[in-house]
């Protein structure tokens, strides 16, 4: 990522775009800064304050350079731009105005931030003069998003822009990625400056990519060695550094087992032997087992979430931590580790694979697969009933979908659906499930798939969301349609209620179901009315034709899937409890179905 | 256990807003916070004391470094170093009380700064420990008014630090805009 950088700042030195000093407008200036870094696609919408950018817009969009796309809500616009950077590891760019626009921007950009998503955000604000006068539609954006961002700025002083953008880009996309927002006032679009893009990034005290201690390195390698039990917990840096090859060959040289994170999911592919799928409040219960019996657990590109902890005091309290990450302040956070090893993945897991000695661990394999064992005996796949249960469509939305043989990105949204998606789809690749792990911002599926498929026309797109979530940002639907039947398939898990918080009431509050059940629209005629086909579908044989006809069908499609009510998603760890104290679900005696889900083999 | 940490930061809009924002969203409890200039210009130096065990000391520092106006962090509670505090206070004098009080100030190396008939301004430049003995005492004559700085700390010994130059004048010079005069007088302060 550095030689990246590198090679980026090399070309500019005798580009003349970089070099050659223009005068323009500050609108200009952004456009021109936006396609210098290599930006095609912006989301937003427009307003008061940001017109005079908007129009500067004009000239780019004519001749193909930059795409706007227009979205129903700001929001929105933040989690589109989020989607977009996530499928393609470059800078989301988004654009509101100032006031309302800029505050509804807050949400996407939060969520963003806590995934470490790299997002610039563009907003309009008041003319200098104006500033602090609470004139119209006037808000303190850097201080609204400050908590939020990584960096953020404004713009008062035309001259100044330039060099704003660059170092923006330079903030949001170097080491740990993060939103930067850059709040302009409208007087500045308006002056008239020079600009120019060759400059060399000097901040003081932005340290993106620290050191790699080799010492750290041979302590953690020596831990490895020796260990009898140990585990990897795999978390989204794997993917941020682009390292899954590297931690396979990782995996099997030293036959580790790998635990992810929710944004871990296919760090390693799913189907592996030695993969264990997700840990945490809704991992599986050998996976959180195996967390808490392993004697080295090694923590890579991962914070120590509370989801995946549990109660601290007893997290992996008998295992030797090492902790692999980028960022500084996330270690010893949460988990004091015994070995820190601070830097980039995408060196300190290459360095650390020859000090890695070939072993097996038999017994712990052995050991785990016994608990996999008995996890699949209760699995909920296996139970007979002729009704329609999530963990069903899911499962076979992945068969579906694997047998189109495309690239597919599963967007989520937030809540039961999300935990049923990681358990039972199976990820055999990094970076093909979007969600709002951190933040669990319902309403992101359907925007962020957007954004993804903006990313990749080519690629098949699943926004998988529930009735809940699914009507906090369902006006994007038009944005389907603008944008030329952008062709992304829609899931709504319909059960009536919002579930995850109905399971909890369930089962923390005496099951008094206060503010859960939800009416929804009839789905059906709601995508006709924007134009989109749809089906409904309510009984389990119907599911896998639907699924084919919505892969079949150019353009977007929707599903509405009525699924029985009140399903649990299980294991689930209650709050404050520790990881191996979770509720499983209860063994039924209901006669097994057999083989209606897949064991992939390796 | 107090920590007395020292940190630096780009003199712009709004730091201090990000430094304070940051400590209260993480929850970070903090005794005392003083900024001031430091000998470089659009530098800003903050003295803090942080009151909590190692794990939020070494949480606060690590998260103010990823400040990105913030320049460096420092913890100097195990160096060897200087720790002032000044205070201002207003005491009621009677006649027969002045000269006591005079004598006290005079222990303490404080300066008398204002009197009148009724009360008198002491000014006292000391460690933490000296300035909390004096208003004890003066305590017994009725401290009218009083106000405190927090600690500002320097740690002993031969000790620099890179300069580092006005970012604001950096910034408007590399991109042409302004004349090497004007660079020059950005270059005298923050902007």
């Amino acid at each position: 990522m550095t030689q990246q950088a590198n090679r980026a700042t090399q070309s500019t030195k005798d580009d003349p775009r970089f070099t050659e000093p223009r005068r323009m407008t500050g609108a200009q200036m952004v456009w021109e800064a936006l396609y210098l870094e290599g930006v095609h696609t912006v989301f937003g919408h427009p307003g008061g304050a940001i017109l005079p950018t908007y129009d500067a817009l004009a000239q780019y969009e004519a001749d193909g350079r930059i795409h706007h796309v227009l979205v129903r809500h700001e929001q929105c616009a933040a989690h589109m731009a989020d989607g977009y950077a996530r499928t393609t590891g470059e800078v989301g760019v988004c654009i509101a105005t100032s006031g309302p626009g800029a505050t509804n921007l807050v949400t996407g950009l939060a969520t963003a931030q806590m995934d470490s998503v790299p997002i610039v955000a563009i907003t309009g604000q008041v003319p200098t003069n104006l500033l602090g006068t609470d004139a119209f539609q006037e808000s303190d954006v850097v201080g609204v998003t400050q908590p939020v961002v990584k960096h953020n700025y404004l713009v008062t002083d035309v001259h100044e822009l330039p060099l704003i953008f660059k170092e923006a880009f330079h903030i949001a996309r170097e080491g740990r990625p993060g939103v930067v927002l850059i709040d302009i006032c409208k007087d500045v679009q308006n002056d008239i400056g020079l600009f120019r893009y060759d400059f060399d990034i000097e901040l003081p005290g932005f340290e993106p990519w620290p050191a790699v201690e080799k010492s750290a390195l041979i302590d953690a390698a020596e831990l490895i060695n020796k260990a009898e039990r140990p585990l990897i917990l795999a978390g989204h840096g794997i993917h941020l550094a682009d390292v899954s090859k590297e931690l396979l060959e990782l995996v099997e040289k030293a036959e580790i087992p790998v635990v992810t994170t929710l944004l871990g999911t296919g760090d390693i592919p799913e189907s592996h032997p030695l993969s264990l799928g997700m840990g945490g409040m809704h991992g599986e219960a050998y996976a959180n087992r195996a967390v808490q019996g392993c004697d080295v657990l090694i923590a890579m590109g991962m914070r120590f979430d509370d989801r995946i902890t549990g109660r601290l005091d007893q997290f992996a309290k008998q295992s030797k931590i090492i902790h692999f990450e980028l960022d500084k302040a996330e270690v010893g956070k949460n988990v004091t580790p015994h070995v820190a090893v601070i830097g980039d993945l995408g060196e300190t897991l290459p360095a650390l694979l020859p000090l890695i000695e070939a072993r097996r661990h038999a017994l712990w394999v052995q050991e785990i697969s016994e608990w996999r064992t008995d996890s699949s005996e209760t699995d909920i796949l296996h139970y007979e009933t002729d009704q329609l249960i999530p963990p069903f469509v899911i499962r076979q939305l992945w068969h579906a979908n694997a047998s189109t043989q495309k690239e597919t990105i599963v967007v989520t949204d937030v809540g039961q659906h999300q935990m049923w998606e990681s358990q039972y789809y199976i990820h055999e690749q990094a970076g093909m499930l979007l969600t709002s792990g951190g933040l669990g911002t319902m309403g992101y599926a359907l925007p962020a798939a957007i954004g993804a498929q903006m990313a990749h026309p080519d690629r098949l797109v699943w926004a998988v969301a529930g009735d809940g979530g699914f009507q906090m940002t369902l006006q994007e639907l038009a944005v389907l349609k603008q944008e030329r039947n952008l062709p992304v398939k829609i899931a709504i898990i319909n059960n009536g209620f919002l579930g995850m918080v109905r399971q909890w009431q369930q089962l923390f509050y005496d099951k008094r179901y206060v503010g859960t059940p939800i009416v929804s629209p009839d789905y059906v005629k709601l995508a006709e009315a924007y134009g989109i086909p749809a089906l409904v579908v309510r009984k389990p044989d119907e599911v896998t034709a639907a699924i084919t006809q919505a892969n079949n069908t150019p353009g977007p499609f929707l599903i509405d899937f009525r699924v029985k009510e009140e399903v649990n998603v299980y294991p689930i760890i209650p709050p404050g409890r520790a990881v191996d104290e979770m509720i499983r679900r209860p063994k039924s005696a209901a006669v097994m179905q057999g083989y209606s889900g897949v064991e992939p083999s390796w | 256990m107090q920590h007395t940490l020292i940190a630096w930061m780009r003199d712009k809009p709004g730091v201090l807003n990000r430094v304070a924002g940051l400590l209260r969203r993480r929850n970070f409890n903090i005794d005392s916070l003083q900024v001031g200039h430091s000998e470089k210009p659009g530098i800003s130096r903050m003295t803090f004391v942080v009151n909590g065990d190692e794990h939020m000391t070494d949480q606060v520092i690590k998260q103010l470094r990823k400040v990105v106006d913030v320049t460096q962090v420092e913890d100097v509670t195990e160096d060897p170093s200087i720790i002032r505090e000044m205070a201002l206070i207003r005491v009621h004098t009677a006649t027969e009380t002045r000269s006591e009080i005079i004598q006290l100030v005079d222990i303490y190396k404080g300066d008398i700064v204002d009197v009148t008939l009724d009360s008198m301004v002491v000014q006292i430049v000391g460690s933490e420990q000296r300035i909390d003995a004096l208003i004890e005492l003066l305590d017994n004559f009725e401290i009218i008014e009083m106000v405190r700085t927090g600690p500002v700390a320097m740690v002993r010994g031969s000790r620099t630090h890179s300069r580092r130059k006005s970012i604001a004048g950096w910034r408007a010079s590399r991109n042409g805009a302004i004349s090497a005069e004007e660079a020059n007088r950005f270059s005298t302060g923050g902007v």
